[in-house]
C-alpha cells in the first residue's frame, strides 16, 4: 500500500477558462511541489491535452488519470474519470456527437489550445467547449459506468453548474459513489449546510484553472494509482481508504 | 381560471394520464430552470414553467404540491419522468413555446399571482 495525495479536477489550456500557464510541464511541476502524486486532467467536454500531460509526467512521481468535465444537458458539471486514455477517447467520440455546432469566440470565452508535452502550441480547438452537451446526467452515469468509468458530480455546492443549484438534490436513481465539493465547503460542514448531502462520500478539489489553485486535499491509501483502486478507497474496501486532509 | 382553460388557450399537450383539468385551479405562477430556486420560491397550487425535464422536477412538484408543470421548448421528457409524474399525481404539460411566451400568455389570461 502507498499513500497518495491527489487532485482529481485539473484543467489545461484547452479549457477556455484556464490560464495560459496550465501547460503540461508546469502542471506536473506544480503538482509535485504540493506533494501531489496523482492528478486527473478534466477539461470541459474535451480531452486532447491528456496524452501530453501524461508524457510530461513520465519519469516523475506524478500519475495522470484521464478524465473530462462534462457539461450535461441540465447544465450540471460532472467529472468523468476513466482507467485508460483509450476508453476516454471512446467516450469523447460519444460526447462529440452530442455537442452543438458552435464555434468558440476566444474574445468572449478564452483560447482553447492543444499543446505538446513541452507546452508548445499544436492547434486551436475551434469548437465551443464551454457549453452544454445534449447528454443528460442520467445517461452520463449510465454510459460512463457501462464503460468502467467513474462519474463524480463536480463542485455540487457551486451556484453555477453545480448539481444542487440546477437539480436540487442527488437523484436516488444515479449510482453515485462520491461527490465533489468546491474549495469553499469543507466536507465536515457539507451535510450541515445541505441536508440532502447527508450520507455521501466527498472529495474536495481545487478545480484547478491556475497553478496556484492546487489544493491536494485528498489522500488515498491504495496499492497503485488506478481508478479501480480509487473506487476501492471510496468504498473503504480491501484495506484501501480515502481521507480528506486539507492543510 | 382553471387548468383546462389554460391548456386550451396555450394549446398545451398533456403528457400525463387524462384527468379532469377543469377542477385544477392554479393560484400563482413561477418560472425557473434552477430547481434549488423553485424549491425555495414556488408556492403550493402554483404553476411551474421550465425547460428542465429531469426526473427531479417531479419530486419538486410533488413536494411543493404544485398544480402542474409546463415544460417549454419541447424539451424531451423521457418516459420514466412521465411514469413518475403519474405515480405522484403530478400534471405534466408540454409546449414548443419558449418560457417567456408561456409566461406572457398566462399573465394576459389573468394569472398574476407570484
Amino acid at each position: 500500500m502507498q499513500t497518495l495525495r491527489a487532485e482529481l479536477h485539473v484543467h489545461t489550456v484547452l479549457s477556455p477558462c484556464a490560464e495560459v500557464e496550465m501547460i503540461p510541464p508546469l502542471i506536473v511541476q506544480e503538482a509535485l511541489e504540493h506533494g501531489i502524486t496523482l492528478i486527473a486532467i478534466t477539461d470541459h467536454n474535451a480531452s486532447a491535452n491528456i496524452a501530453a500531460v501524461q508524457t510530461a509526467a513520465q519519469g516523475t512521481a506524478l500519475n495522470v488519470l484521464p478524465g473530462m468535465e462534462l457539461q450535461t444537458q441540465e447544465e450540471v458539471h460532472v467529472l468523468c474519470l476513466f482507467e485508460t486514455l483509450t476508453t476516454l477517447l471512446a467516450w469523447q467520440t460519444i460526447v462529440d456527437q452530442h455537442m452543438p455546432d458552435l464555434k468558440n469566440d476566444p474574445d468572449l470565452f478564452g483560447e482553447q489550445f492543444v499543446v505538446d508535452p513541452t507546452g508548445d502550441f499544436i492547434r486551436r480547438e475551434e469548437r465551443l467547449l464551454l457549453t452544454s452537451s445534449t447528454i443528460t446526467i442520467d445517461h452520463a452515469f449510465e454510459q460512463v459506468h457501462a464503460m468502467g468509468g467513474l462519474v463524480i458530480p463536480a463542485h455540487v455546492d457551486r451556484k453555477a453548474f453545480g448539481l444542487l443549484a440546477n437539480l436540487g438534490f442527488v437523484s436516488p436513481s444515479w449510482p453515485v459513489e462520491v461527490l465533489e465539493l468546491s474549495r469553499h465547503l469543507p466536507p465536515a460542514e457539507a451535510a450541515q449546510r445541505y441536508p440532502q448531502l447527508a450520507g455521501y462520500q466527498f472529495i474536495q478539489s481545487g478545480d484547478v484553472h491556475r497553478l496556484d489553485e492546487f489544493l491536494g486535499a485528498n489522500e488515498f491509501t491504495i496499492a497503485s494509482p488506478t481508478l479501480a483502486e480509487l473506487r476501492l478507497a471510496f468504498h473503504s474496501q480491501a484495506g484501501r481508504n480515502y481521507r480528506h486532509t486539507r492543510r | 381560471m382553471n387548468l383546462q382553460e389554460i391548456v386550451k388557450e396555450l394549446e398545451l399537450t398533456c403528457l400525463t394520464q387524462p384527468q379532469d383539468l377543469s377542477v385544477v385551479v392554479p393560484t400563482s405562477g413561477y418560472a425557473s430552470d434552477l430547481l434549488s430556486c423553485v424549491m425555495a420560491g414556488a408556492k403550493k397550487d402554483g404553476l411551474w414553467i421550465t425547460l428542465q425535464a429531469h426526473l427531479n422536477i417531479i419530486a419538486v412538484a410533488a413536494l411543493l404540491e404544485l398544480s402542474a408543470i409546463i415544460v417549454t421548448e419541447n424539451a424531451p421528457v423521457e418516459q420514466p419522468v412521465i411514469d413518475k409524474a403519474n405515480d405522484q399525481g403530478v400534471i405534466l404539460l408540454a409546449t414548443p413555446l419558449p418560457t417567456y411566451a408561456v409566461v406572457g400568455k398566462l399573465w394576459e389570461m389573468g394569472l398574476h399571482g407570484v
